[in-house]
């Protein structure tokens, strides 16, 4: 009798803090911060040690050396090549992403037979895990055998007395101007679809009365465009673009699988960077370093991305 | 009738959207073309590369599944996938619903925060948490992915849950308060059914992001047993400068349609979870 009725006492008590919605709230949400804290809070705050130190993994302790580590990586030209690397590829390639996902949102948002495949096959670039989607690329570029080349040679632009030159190739990833344009080139085709399936979600939250209303008044498709739809969207194409910015920025396997920062580290960038010293050099301190230099912009533009997202909420 | 979606005539419309469709299929197009392709027909450099030239072949293919490690990348990808979408289902429904009900104002303020935490890109965290692996002794170890996979699973995973949990009348779980259900019960015989778009919504995201992700499993594991499919294809299918090209290719497809149709099924949800809920997609 005591027994069951001790049991029954406890199993109250549990139910009862349990049932108690203050306590349950924490209780469920506690793993997951819990996590968070561990694998990405932790991580940062060593982060941020190590770029004060001269970790190497040769060399695992952590002695504190000032801001001396700090000052070898921004003295470094590859670094100041990477630093400027990372913003020009970033701006250049969303700012196509933003003129030609706002033209391809356009046309998707209407209604046209086979509407499925067309979005299925412009979805693959973002739907694709990025290195097998970069390694394809890769392949598209080849310095012998690259297909763009072959259409060239057959259209009489490259090759001996064409306009394009004598060489039978281009070296899409051998001569650094076109190494640089063939980075930014896959940087806009892999981020296109994600903008542009954000548009058309924004194109198709415009409220019904004011499509009428733009009909009834007969105005023009660019006007309407540019005096309507456009102000109406602009939050949401802040935030579409906002997205690319981020993950174009702090994207390592594009540049990884592609160039590896050649030819000449003309197209290396923060990440690979980083990468190469701090995982391949083994030099944790230096690589910590550089990578941390992607943290401001990353801030600034999350700050941003809240700011338009609550402002498309309202519109 | 002119309107704001309809502006664009028909002829216009499909120029446009098959223009797009070239640009970014083109790579896929020439991969598929590339797979079956006999040696000496595709290292010819004045064959026409989109025609065969020479009849088609499975000798790459067979390259690639008998003779590679090609398939145990496939389970070692399709393991980690579904390890990371039990933990990331037993910790952030827990967490989104407790967002979404139980922690009032702040708990709006909370899910934002969580969902930046998506934000934070392996290039920042992956030097720090390599030295956390190997300390742990997990380095050369799919286990080390396990571990650090939830990073982002869980953020995004959560703040897409609580949009859910969020659209779910609370009369309901009210009325199975009035009937004597506790919260937790309420939440598993009520909510959790109605939940179940929303949990398989989770489940395709959580292991496609897996799918995805490269730069973890690049710096924590380099024995090529315990790779992932990114970067077992990337790293052991070129050997030095030879690349065998059919067989990346065939590697690359084989993999890229099957998540990019789950991916589709899903797309409108990923879309109002990206936008802040600004946007219902």
């Amino acid at each position: 009798m005591e027994a069951m009725a001790y049991r029954a006492s406890t199993r109250t008590r549990i139910g009862y803090i349990l049932d108690r919605e203050t306590w349950l709230g924490p209780v469920m949400l506690f793993p997951a911060v819990l996590y968070i804290l561990v694998l990405v809070g932790l991580p940062f705050l060593l982060a941020i040690l190590y770029s004060l130190s001269d970790i190497t993994v040769g060399d695992p302790s952590l002695d504190f050396v000032g801001l001396q580590t700090i000052q070898e990586v921004v003295e470094n030209p590859v670094f100041q090549k990477s630093l400027r690397n990372t913003f020009v590829f970033t701006l250049v390639s969303q700012a196509l992403v933003l003129v030609l996902g706002k033209i391809l949102a356009l046309a998707l948002s209407t209604e046209f037979r086979g509407k499925w495949i067309f979005r299925f096959l412009i979805l693959l670039p973002w739907t694709t895990p990025i290195a097998l989607a970069t390694i394809s690329w890769l392949w598209m570029l080849d310095s012998v055998f690259s297909p763009i080349d072959w259409m060239l040679r057959a259209m009489n632009l490259l090759g001996p007395g064409a306009p394009l030159g004598p060489a039978k190739n281009l070296y899409w990833l051998g001569k650094p101007e076109l190494a640089f344009f063939s980075v930014i080139l896959v940087h806009t085709w892999r981020m296109l679809p994600l903008a542009t399936v954000i548009m058309v979600a924004g194109l198709t939250s415009i409220p019904q009365d004011i499509k009428d209303a733009v009909a009834v008044d007969g105005a023009s498709f660019w006007r309407a465009l540019f005096e309507i739809t456009i102000p109406l969207m602009l939050p949401i194409m802040a935030v579409a673009t906002l997205f690319g910015v981020i993950f174009t920025f702090t994207d390592m396997i594009v540049i990884y699988v592609l160039t590896r920062g050649g030819p000449i580290d003309t197209t290396q960038v923060l990440s690979t960077w980083a990468f190469f010293k701090g995982i391949e050099g083994g030099n944790l301190a230096q690589g910590a370093a550089t990578a941390l230099f992607l943290f401001p912009v990353l801030l600034g533009v999350a700050v941003l991305i809240l700011r338009f997202a609550r402002r498309a909420e309202v519109a | 009738m002119t309107n704001l979606k309809g502006g664009l005539s028909r002829t216009p419309v499909y120029g446009i959207v098959t223009l797009f469709a070239i640009f970014a299929a083109l790579p896929f197009f020439w991969a598929l073309i590339t797979m079956f392709k006999e040696d000496s027909d595709l290292y010819t450099p004045a064959n026409n590369p989109f025609l065969y030239n020479l009849p088609p072949t499975l000798e790459h293919l067979e390259l690639l599944f008998f003779r590679t490690q090609f398939l145990r990348f496939v389970f070692n990808s399709l393991f980690i996938g579904a390890l990371v979408v039990v933990i990331t289902l037993v910790v952030a429904v827990p967490a989104a619903y407790s967002l979404a009900r139980l922690t009032g104002r702040w708990g709006e303020q909370l899910g934002i925060a969580i969902f930046l935490v998506y934000l934070v890109p392996p290039t920042l965290l992956f030097i720090p948490l390599s030295r956390v692996v190997a300390i742990l002794g997990l380095q050369d170890s799919l286990w080390s992915l396990v571990l650090v996979y939830p990073t982002f699973t869980i953020p995004f995973c959560t703040w897409l849950l609580m949009g859910f949990f969020k659209s779910i009348p609370r009369d309901i779980e009210e009325q199975a308060l009035v009937d004597g259900y506790t919260r937790l019960g309420a939440l598993v015989r009520t909510v959790l059914p109605l939940s179940i778009p929303g949990i398989l919504t989770v489940v395709v995201f959580a292991f496609t992001l897996t799918m995805h992700e490269f730069i973890y499993a690049l710096a924590f594991v380099s024995v090529s047993a315990q790779k992932t499919i990114s970067v077992g294809v990337t790293t052991e299918l070129v050997r030095g400068d030879v690349f065998f090209w059919q067989s990346l290719m065939a590697a690359s497809v084989l993999v890229a349609i099957p998540v990019a149709l789950l991916y589709n099924l899903f797309l409108d949800r990923f879309v109002a979870g990206m936008t802040l809920g600004a946007v219902k997609g």
